[in-house]
């Protein structure tokens, strides 16, 4: 998109000399808030390095246990969301309003189904009794160092969980808010930086199912 | 020099009217997206902190009048140094220079009318302010024992104190600091004036950008680092436990990953200010200019290569410690080269000894013990001499305190009449300086000799030989005390009546001196474009000036 001048009134915020300073400066600001989330998983993936160096028996057997169907078909739905927001951020340069609000949406419903399957996923592992302290239970030998597994699995997932729902969140009031038309008459940064988060988000997942899930099926 | 083209330049003596002081209502304060406002709002809000945290150091220090310590009791000792140390890093020292003189001049210092999310500014003074409630609820309910530090598995495990909520507040204000890092980047790349290159920035720009960098970088690690404790005091899983398999080395590990380049949060923005005030003072361009700039970068990506140096005695592994420690050594390559650079400034300089320049030079005279007694802790076998006494505690207070501490106070008073519009008294404002400088070395100084004979930190009892040391130190305490309350009396009063300063009072070079004093809402009424480089003094050309007695 090179027609700035043109389009560089109502939506350029009063700090901003023109669009393109302003996109400039908010697609920048994503990225480095991408990598403080790097560094903030990262101690997580840390802890993770160390004790499966410590302990790589018990995690592999560890990660036996965890569903690797359903942590595969998940893998394989954020990628295909990943692919309509991509499409949504192209819909919304072409200032193709329908089109954004349905792939908008359809980005949203995909994160929605990411999230039921992660529920049964959870559920199912409340049943097979490998909630860390609430209801753990373990037949192999060292119990605790599965136990800290299983912690560092939901930990993980969990943190993943809620950068998921927040990136379902901020699709939702974006399409609510695309009705408008707002994001269709030129003023499409927003949604490539809600863009940028969303593939963030399916990159960490990209890390965590091998890690996780793989680790035991060899 | 700078040509700025019709600037809104009021002549000397008047009071620039409207400005962003103006509107006088709460609403207007509490809802502002004015970088300058909420370097003000950030301003107070640090200064609440810091109180706090000085009644819990005098507190300490009057305890240590007595060697058997018969004031209060060894919890209440350990929670007092806890306050202390935990308001004093997250809610003192990290935001003082950044978030409010880095917010106030940054953008004014790019010739930006705002920082690059005002919003998001805003933000992070409330998550700042939230943070800093649960950290008063925390005291409020009886505080917390673990030392700043909350080193497993004591913080997780047997501390039987407020850990969460301290953890939580130290964790909600380290988005805050997130936000200032990003803003900061964002604003330097991407808003500068036209004509403003990267080797035309300030001093001060170059070390907020190289601090934003540590904030942005590290913060989350913290962040991780303390749900973990928080978690494991949940959860109890124990992966700082060994007796559950889990590793406390490797809290220590991450938590030193994000404390030390905090560390250099806590220096890097006095270095910036002090870049400044040689350079105004003595009427010169710094020297070597680049090499200065590129020094604080360098500090700041060392400073993440270094963090093993305070984990010699942890159990980590020696090869590490050998690493860490020749890495460490190499800190005082930039370090040095930021000192020599001031000093060969200010040769054949036309030095003014204003109260601004004060500060600078005790500065650099404090900076340069406490760098120097870091070589010491950074050598191996030397710190498994002198690790965890009060030779620590003296060399990092030399850092802080007499570093950032002193440049905060420096830099407040170089661009006071910028921030109000009016000056503060000359005279009183020396006299401040000389009695933290006085009391900062009579304070400090005895704690390395303490520290030495092997007095260990964080313990309230020792043998009476030790007494004249404390003593003395609690002595300089009450003067450096004096030394911080009299520049918040006179600054109130002189925010009323001080004289007016004009737009430039130091006849400084920089953007910021270019706007009307205080600076209208969007800082220029003309972005101005820079077209030659910073600091174009000419000592020969000021020689009548008399900035030390305006």
């Amino acid at each position: 998109m090179n027609t700035t001048s043109n389009m560089s009134v109502g939506f350029v915020a009063e700090q901003f000399d023109d669009f393109q300073q302003q996109r400039g400066a908010a697609q920048f600001g994503m990225w480095i808030f991408l990598a403080t989330e790097v560094l903030f998983f990262g101690g997580l993936f840390l802890a993770y390095t160390v004790f499966r160096s410590l302990y790589p028996g018990d995690f592999v057997a560890a990660s036996h246990h965890t569903v690797v169907a359903i942590g595969g078909i998940n893998t394989a739905i954020l990628l295909f969301s990943s692919t309509l927001m991509a499409l949504a951020v192209r819909a919304a340069e072409l200032r193709n309003q329908k089109q954004l609000i349905r792939l908008l949406v359809g980005t949203a419903f995909f994160g929605i189904i990411f999230m039921i399957l992660k529920g049964v996923e959870y559920y199912k592992d409340w049943n097979d009794h490998l909630v860390p302290v609430l209801n753990f239970e373990w037949h192999q030998p060292n119990p605790g160092h599965a136990q800290i597994f299983f912690w560092l699995y939901f930990a993980m997932t969990g943190l993943h969980a809620i950068h998921v729902t927040v990136g379902i969140c901020i699709m939702l009031v974006f399409a609510v808010i695309a009705r408008t038309g707002k994001f269709t008459s030129g003023h499409f940064t927003p949604i490539e930086i809600a863009g940028l988060y969303w593939h963030f988000v399916d990159i960490v997942w990209i890390f965590l199912f091998p890690l996780l899930y793989l680790a035991g099926h060899r | 020099m700078i040509s700025a083209t019709e600037i809104d330049i009021q002549t000397g003596g008047e009071f620039a009217r409207p400005n962003y002081l103006s509107e006088h209502s709460v609403r207007s304060w509490l809802l502002t997206t004015d970088h300058k406002r909420i370097g003000i709002l950030y301003l107070f809000t640090i200064l609440f902190f810091f109180a706090i945290a000085s009644v819990a150091a005098a507190l300490m220090r009057i305890e240590l009048l007595y060697p058997t310590g018969g004031l209060m009791t060894s919890e209440t000792y350990n929670k007092l140094f806890t306050i202390h140390g935990t308001l004093m890093v997250w809610f003192f020292l990290i935001p003082s220079i950044p978030a409010v003189l880095g917010n106030f001049v940054l953008p004014m210092m790019l010739g930006a009318r705002d920082v690059a999310f005002p919003k998001l500014n805003l933000t992070s003074w409330y998550l700042f302010v939230l943070g800093g409630a649960f950290a008063t609820w925390s005291l409020i309910r009886g505080g917390v024992d673990t030392g700043w530090t909350f080193y497993t598995p004591y913080s997780t495990t047997y501390a039987n104190s407020h850990v969460i909520s301290m953890a939580a507040g130290v964790f909600v204000a380290g988005f805050a600091t997130i936000i200032t890092g990003i803003n900061f980047i964002v604003t330097t790349h991407k808003m500068r004036a036209p004509g403003l290159t990267w080797f035309r920035l300030p001093l001060f720009v170059w070390s907020l950008y190289a601090t934003s960098l540590m904030m942005v970088l590290a913060t989350p690690v913290l962040a991780m680092t303390l749900g973990l404790i928080s978690l494991e005091r949940i959860w109890g899983v124990g992966i700082f436990d060994p007796n559950l398999g889990g590793d406390p080395i490797l809290f220590q590990h991450m938590f030193w990953f994000y404390s030390h380049p905090a560390v250099y949060i806590m220096i890097l923005p006095g270095m910036g200010v002090v870049s400044e005030l040689i350079a105004c003072f003595s009427r010169k361009r710094v020297y070597g200019y680049g090499w200065v700039a590129c020094a604080s970068m360098a500090i700041a990506i060392l400073g993440f290569l270094v963090w093993g140096h305070h984990m010699f005695v942890s159990s980590q592994s020696v090869y590490a410690g050998m690493i860490f420690s020749a890495l460490s050594f190499l800190v005082a390559v930039p370090s040095g080269v930021k000192v020599f650079n001031w000093t060969a400034t200010l040769r054949k300089g036309s030095i003014h000894f204003a109260t601004p320049m004060l500060y600078a030079l005790g500065f650099i005279g404090l900076f340069v013990i406490g760098g120097l007694t870091g070589l010491f802790l950074a050598t191996l076998s030397v710190d498994v001499h002198v690790h965890d006494t009060y030779f620590i505690i003296a060399h990092f207070h030399y850092i802080m305190v007499g570093g950032m501490v002193t440049g905060f106070m420096g830099g407040l008073h170089y661009w006071w009449p910028k921030i109000t519009g009016r000056l503060y008294p000359e005279l009183w404002g020396k006299l401040a300086a000389l009695a933290t400088f006085l009391g900062f070395n009579l304070t400090f100084f005895p704690l390395f000799v303490l520290g030495y004979l092997g007095q260990p930190r964080r313990y309230h009892v020792y043998p009476p030989e030790f007494q004249v040391f404390h003593v003395l130190s609690t002595a300089g305490a009450s003067i450096l005390g004096v030394g911080y309350v009299m520049p918040l009396i006179y600054f109130i009063w002189s925010a009323k009546h001080g004289r007016v300063a004009g737009p430039n009072p130091w006849r400084a070079t920089g953007l910021e001196w270019q706007t009307s004093s205080p600076p209208p809402t969007h800082n220029f009424k003309v972005t101005p474009v820079v077209t030659s480089d910073p600091y174009n003094y000419s000592p020969e050309k000021d020689a009548d000036l008399d900035l030390a007695s305006i």
